[in-house]
């Protein structure tokens, strides 16, 4: 299931879902909130090994393939309810308040420029601070 | 706060903690009223609320849609089905706690628009039966007592006011800054977008801190002037007034004379209660209030309270919308402080010769909270998963700018809320069906609107740009219509003063009085119009003018 997570956000120059725990914040749903899920996921699942068997003649895991071999198995399934489920779910643990277990270190946060202090003051952009040495600058 | 026994006959039952509800309860018992509020939601404190998106989202304890059902369709040839997208506030303080807090006056043009561009043919466009010259010390009221942030007189197009408002506006966004600079390069007129929020220390309320988590959630330092944090302390100190949470109305009584003696609800372990009252004002909103009143059946009326005529339920307004999009080079950072901060007023009046009826406001927004808009809102042609789904979140969460249009949307007896006949509410109780579809003007108006928005965002300077789809309404929060004014007891079911036509002591106060759904945003003409009943209803309990059932 983390290699899955890891593909829909996936770690390059920075930190994915993988760093983030978002798998973390899956089982924790799967068991809390969303227990009404856990159907999916284990069906899910078991059409994901036949999927990679089927592409993969051979392979006996997901997580067992290159990545562009996950790529291409996750092509095949992607118009599932299960991947659409576990893409929720990886989206939302990825960028969910850190104490869901899923954006650890404020991962997701970061990496989209959300800065999770909850107070601020203007300038609050670079428009708005324009002329103003204290404004945002351009972000990366 | 004060204890009533249900079977002592208070002097009224609210039904509804919203704003309207909350400022019903407020001057009535300041006058020395005895009243009880009947609120079916739970009563949330400023601690209660979080900045946690995945607590609103996942277990919503705001909203009406877990515990109360709807279901849509769009005719009545259709089977509704059950739907998510209507809401309203279920909580103490209703729908106020958790919107946004942009709230408009209406422009005085919005009142009598019938008068000045004719009828409609096929809809119920019409005058309302209030002026803004009689509302306007109420709007003044709102914004002082309520307390309000936001500049008058800027707009060339605002109608008059006799008082400032009582706080400066919110600092400007950069969103409302790219607004400004669109608007003044087309020789448009942007405005300061007034707020039910604090920009400043106000009457022992704290300031706005800019956190951002303003729509969708409740404020949890008490800046947003919701009705619970604005109105409800007022009630907790009245010796003549008693709220009581968790309190589901499901009828409203009447005697063989005709007149309403209580209501009956379900307290929080579902045992039912009636309470009586020597009146009742009904301000569960657009939705709820026209529920209430078709579920209150008795042999006088038996298609429902006040509904004599059939009008009950009908003309329902959810409001309409459209909206466009942009990515900039830099940073807006839209997710900190409050949802808008800039508008334009320059399309607001409807102009016949653009052949159709329609107008609205623009104002200029982004802010949409982290999951949401990973989920939903990245720019169109984007993966939805992989490398490049990741750089543009990267590139796009802090980047985007919206401009909204709200947009007049046509009253029409063909839409309306109805009683579900098959799906029930968890208390049994019929669920509330709405049946809507957009006029063909409200879909002119949209489209209008969108390439208007289209031509603002150009001159703003995004790096690339796009338009939602035009579409027919399937979801909105701002629920009007369904208990309409009016003077004609035959089209309407309350008068002017929000009295049932047909019931001498039954008021209707709130968003469903409205006859015409002006520019959308209808809190603050909500809360004037509550102001302005409440006004009536004191003195006509003084002078015996409402006509009470025997105790």
């Amino acid at each position: 299931m983390e290699s899955l997570a890891a593909q829909i956000i996936p770690t390059d120059d920075t930190p994915g879902a993988r760093e983030a725990g978002a798998v973390y914040f899956i089982d924790r749903a799967l068991t809390t909130f969303d227990r009404q899920q856990q159907d999916v996921y284990t069906q899910g699942l078991g059409n994901l090994k036949a999927k990679t068997q089927e592409v993969f003649p051979g392979a006996t895991k997901f997580s067992g393939l290159s990545s562009d071999q996950q790529i291409q198995v996750l092509k095949a399934i992607e118009k599932t309810p299960f991947f659409a489920q576990i893409r929720t779910h990886t989206i939302t643990g990825f960028l969910a308040n850190p104490e869901y277990g899923g954006n650890r270190n404020e991962i997701g946060w970061k990496l989209i420029g959300f800065e999770g202090k909850f107070h601020h003051e203007p300038p609050f952009g670079y428009y708005d601070g324009e002329g103003n040495p204290a404004a945002t600058t351009r972000k990366g | 706060m004060a204890k009533f026994n249900p079977n002592t006959q208070v002097d009224f039952v609210v039904v509804g903690s919203g704003i309207s509800g909350g400022i019903m309860a407020k001057e009535l018992s300041a006058a020395g009223l005895d009243v009880v509020v009947l609120e079916q939601g739970d009563y949330l404190y400023d601690r209660d609320f979080r900045y946690d998106q995945l607590k609103r989202t996942s277990h919503s304890s705001l909203l009406s849609e877990d515990a109360n059902p709807v279901t849509f369709r769009q005719t009545d040839k259709e089977k509704a089905v059950l739907s998510s997208a209507f809401h309203y506030g279920r909580c103490v303080g209703g729908g106020t706690v958790h919107y946004s807090g942009s709230s408009w006056r209406h422009h005085e043009s919005d009142f009598h628009e019938r008068s000045l561009l004719g009828s409609i043919a096929g809809t119920g466009f019409d005058d309302w039966p209030v002026t803004y010259e009689e509302l306007e010390p109420f709007y003044t009221k709102v914004e002082w007592e309520i307390g309000y942030s936001g500049l008058g007189g800027v707009s060339p197009f605002e109608s008059f006011r006799s008082k400032p408002y009582p706080l400066p506006p919110m600092p400007n966004k950069s969103s409302g800054v790219l607004m400004e600079r669109a608007a003044k390069k087309l020789g448009f007129h942007p405005v300061p977008v007034p707020v039910a929020m604090l920009s400043q220390a106000y009457r022992g309320r704290s300031a706005c801190i800019h956190c951002g988590f303003c729509s969708g959630f409740g404020c949890q330092v008490g800046a947003k002037s919701s009705s619970l944090v604005a109105v409800i302390p007022a009630i907790e100190k009245n010796s003549h007034c008693e709220l009581r949470p968790n309190s589901y109305v499901r009828e409203i009584s009447v005697d063989k004379s005709g007149r309403v003696t209580g209501a009956v609800y379900f307290d929080a372990n579902k045992k039912e209660i009636f309470q009586k009252a020597k009146a009742v004002i009904v301000s569960a909103n657009g939705l709820g209030s026209p529920r209430l009143l078709l579920m209150s059946k008795s042999s006088l009326f038996p298609d429902g309270l006040a509904n004599s005529n059939g009008v009950v339920g009908k003309y329902f307004i959810p409001g309409c919308g459209a909206s466009v999009h942009g990515i900039f080079e830099h940073p807006l950072n839209e997710y900190k402080s409050v949802t808008t901060t800039r508008a334009i007023e320059d399309f607001y009046n409807a102009d016949l010769k653009r052949g159709f009826y329609g107008g609205g406001r623009i104002d200029a927004r982004g802010n949409t909270p982290p999951i949401s808009f990973a989920l939903g809102a990245l720019s169109p042609g984007t993966p939805r998963w992989g490398s490049e789904y990741k750089k543009a979140l990267h590139e796009e969460f802090n980047r985007t700018l919206t401009m909204q249009g709200f947009l007049t949307c046509l009253p029409l007896e063909s839409n309306n809320i109805t009683l579900d006949p098959e799906v029930k509410d968890a208390w049994g109780l019929p669920a509330m069906r709405v049946t809507y579809k957009d006029h063909p003007n409200d879909m002119k108006n949209k489209q209008f609107f969108t390439d208007r928005m289209l031509e603002l965002m150009d001159a703003a300077g995004p790096i690339k740009k796009w338009a939602s789809l035009v579409r027919e309404e399937r979801a909105m929060g701002h629920t009007m219509g369904g208990c309409r004014m009016g003077n004609d007891p035959k089209t309407s079911v309350v008068d002017r003063f929000h009295r049932a036509h047909d019931v001498p002591n039954l008021f209707v106060v709130d968003g469903s009085s409205f006859v015409t759904s002006a520019r959308n945003h209808p809190t603050c003409t909500i809360s004037a119009l509550a102001y302005r009943a409440a006004d009536y209803i004191v003195r006509a309990s003084k002078n015996g003018s409402i006509k009470v059932p025997s105790a």
